[in-house]
């Protein structure tokens, strides 16, 4: 038996304008398959971050606060209530990570399968936006299920609550981006985890409001919030999710901060992606 | 009417101060088998880079399928099948999922990929491994994986880079066998190689490259007449007294070449050779007559073995 008895032939059956217009789904369609087989995995570790995080630091720490604080709180709600929108960016914003920083570093250099993809009709701009997209969606699964663990911990207390959903994964999606440029550029790993994980992931971390309030810091360490895409993240999840006071003007702020650093991570993973792959 | 599916004139690539490919004139028409043969870092994978409408020329001219791949790359991309040098499979998935999502890649429908992959598992004899994770594949097995994916669109141009390297004897014949079909189903073959017996027995029609540059071009048995006696007599005396014995061997034949480890006399008549050098009196330890290949050629061109 002939293996090509209906051979067509690539120009009867391949549409390149088609691959030009859907392509990024293409890739987006192949990442999700392969993050599919850790999937126990990833709902394990979504599941788990807020239950650990809420019961030990929201309930255990909170209990301690909430009483030193005469019932008063932080920020005029109790201590879990105030913590958990800042864990819940911080929750996306670690997924994120994870499904930007080692697919790419995985098909540029581990395993190279950016290149083997980019010997089909797929540019550099598919194969970022097929990551970044891939990234999106761990980050809105982890980031729905950390609002239904702090739903079922009773610290959602606004209608428009179910919106921190929202800003969670545009904190996500933007500080994913930005890693995914970054390690785009990389051409040797080596210190990289360790000095992201320790200089830039746990600082940001600690440093941005995430336990109290940013103003409680010296004013010499403020900066670190404000660059921070935490904390922007977590002022807009406490005014979505119990009504913490902001202005009008912060809310702009917040907003197109987080969207501004969106959009230039993507277009940096583009034009990084194309040119390397185009070496 | 044959046309080229491949034209290339005076190109080059340069990596900084480094010239990887040094104006190469290339033509390969449709249904064609070509081969580009040299030693590594000949130049042979960036010219490869090049063609597959991946890596941007630094000068020349070059076009494939009447297409120039700097402005026309993904509708190239779309009519070729490529296999590099290293299997670039995606470890994560398994060796059906390999091929499916290489189909959707070129905007095949599902359903085609899905009565594809039937085929292409036939093809690459991996129907037991079809829902085997990669990395418990062979060597062979991944190889042959690599270029099934590749044919998942059915490519006009298959371009193969070192098909056979790091395989078995079993496996690479196993491996020509599959090339030998494509070639008769009409599909037009570029391949890369330092096997001379590899490009003897895939190629048409080849280039000799090396450092960048082409030293000859033609079908395998032109370049070995052109280049190269019928027939080779390889004698050996032991390495001390190789070198003592070239100056007296050189007046029996045409051309000798010294290896470190061996002697190669060139003649048109082996056997008969040999009993002359008997009739001298020179003993060499061991001797063998052969037919001339393209290493022989490559020596001849270069100076150099083909594999060091």
């Amino acid at each position: 038996m002939s293996s090509f008895q209906e051979r067509q032939g690539s120009l009867k059956i391949v549409d390149a304008a088609k691959v030009a217009a859907r392509g990024a789904l293409f890739v987006t369609e192949a990442r999700l398959r392969a993050m599919l087989k850790w999937i126990w995995l990833i709902l394990g570790i979504a599941i788990a971050n807020p239950v650990l995080y809420l019961v030990s630091i929201g309930l255990g720490v909170g209990a301690y606060i909430d009483e030193n604080t005469g019932g008063m709180g932080v920020d005029g709600v109790s201590y879990i209530t105030f913590l958990a929108p800042a864990l819940l960016a911080t929750a996306a914003i670690q997924g994120a990570i994870d499904e930007s920083v080692y697919p790419t570093l995985e098909g540029f250099k581990w395993d190279k399968i950016f290149f083997s993809m980019n010997s089909t009709p797929l540019s550099g701009n598919h194969i970022a936006m097929g990551v970044f997209f891939n990234s999106v969606i761990r980050v809105s699964f982890t980031a729905v299920i950390y609002w239904f663990v702090m739903l079922a911990f009773g610290v959602l207390d606004s209608p428009r609550a179910w919106l921190a959903i929202f800003t969670a994964i545009m904190a996500g999606a933007a500080f994913g981006a930005l890693m995914q440029a970054l390690a785009g550029l990389l051409e040797n790993e080596d210190i990289f985890f360790t000095v992201l994980q320790r200089f830039v992931i746990m600082p940001l971390f600690l440093f941005s409001g995430t336990f109290y309030p940013l103003t409680n810091m010296p004013i010499y360490l403020q900066w670190i919030g404000w660059i921070s895409p935490l904390w922007h993240a977590t002022e807009l999840g406490r005014w979505l999710t119990y009504g913490h006071e902001i202005s009008s003007l912060m809310l702009y702020t917040h907003f197109i901060f987080l969207n501004s650093l969106l959009l230039f991570g993507v277009i940096a993973s583009r034009r990084i992606f194309t040119r390397r792959l185009g070496k | 009417m044959t046309q080229s599916l491949i034209h290339a004139r005076g190109l080059t690539k340069k990596f900084g101060d480094f010239t990887a490919v040094n104006g190469i004139d290339l033509d390969v028409v449709k249904g064609e088998s070509f081969g580009l043969l040299g030693p590594n870092g000949a130049g042979k994978s960036t010219a490869m880079r090049m063609i597959g409408a991946t890596s941007q020329r630094t000068s020349g001219d070059l076009t494939i399928l009447d297409k120039d791949p700097e402005q026309f790359g993904p509708q190239i991309r779309a009519h070729l099948g490529v296999v590099p040098q290293q299997d670039n499979l995606d470890t994560h998935l398994t060796v059906s999922e390999n091929l499916y999502i290489y189909g959707r890649y070129f905007g095949l429908s599902r359903k085609f990929v899905k009565n594809k992959i039937e085929e292409l598992l036939a093809f690459a004899q991996l129907e037991e491994k079809r829902n085997a994770k990669v990395e418990s594949l062979s060597g062979g097995m991944k190889r042959r994986l690599t270029i099934a994916r590749a044919l998942v669109s059915e490519p006009e141009i298959l371009m193969l880079d070192e098909p056979t390297t790091g395989l078995d004897p079993q496996a690479r014949h196993i491996l020509w066998d599959r090339l030998f079909r494509l070639k008769e189903d009409g599909v037009t073959l570029l391949i890369t190689t330092h096997f001379m017996d590899e490009a003897e027995q895939l190629c048409d029609r080849l280039v000799v490259m090396d450092k960048g540059s082409i030293m000859a071009e033609g079908s395998p048995a032109q370049l070995i007449k052109d280049y190269s006696t019928k027939e080779v007599l390889e004698v050996r005396f032991g390495s001390e007294r190789n070198a003592g014995m070239a100056d007296d061997l050189r007046q029996l034949c045409d051309r000798i070449e010294e290896l470190p480890d061996r002697i190669l006399m060139y003649t048109e008549d082996g056997e008969e050779l040999l009993e002359r050098v008997y009739k001298k009196n020179f003993h060499p330890k061991t001797s063998l007559v052969r037919r001339s290949s393209l290493e022989d050629v490559f020596l001849r061109l270069t100076g150099r073995t083909l594999v060091d």
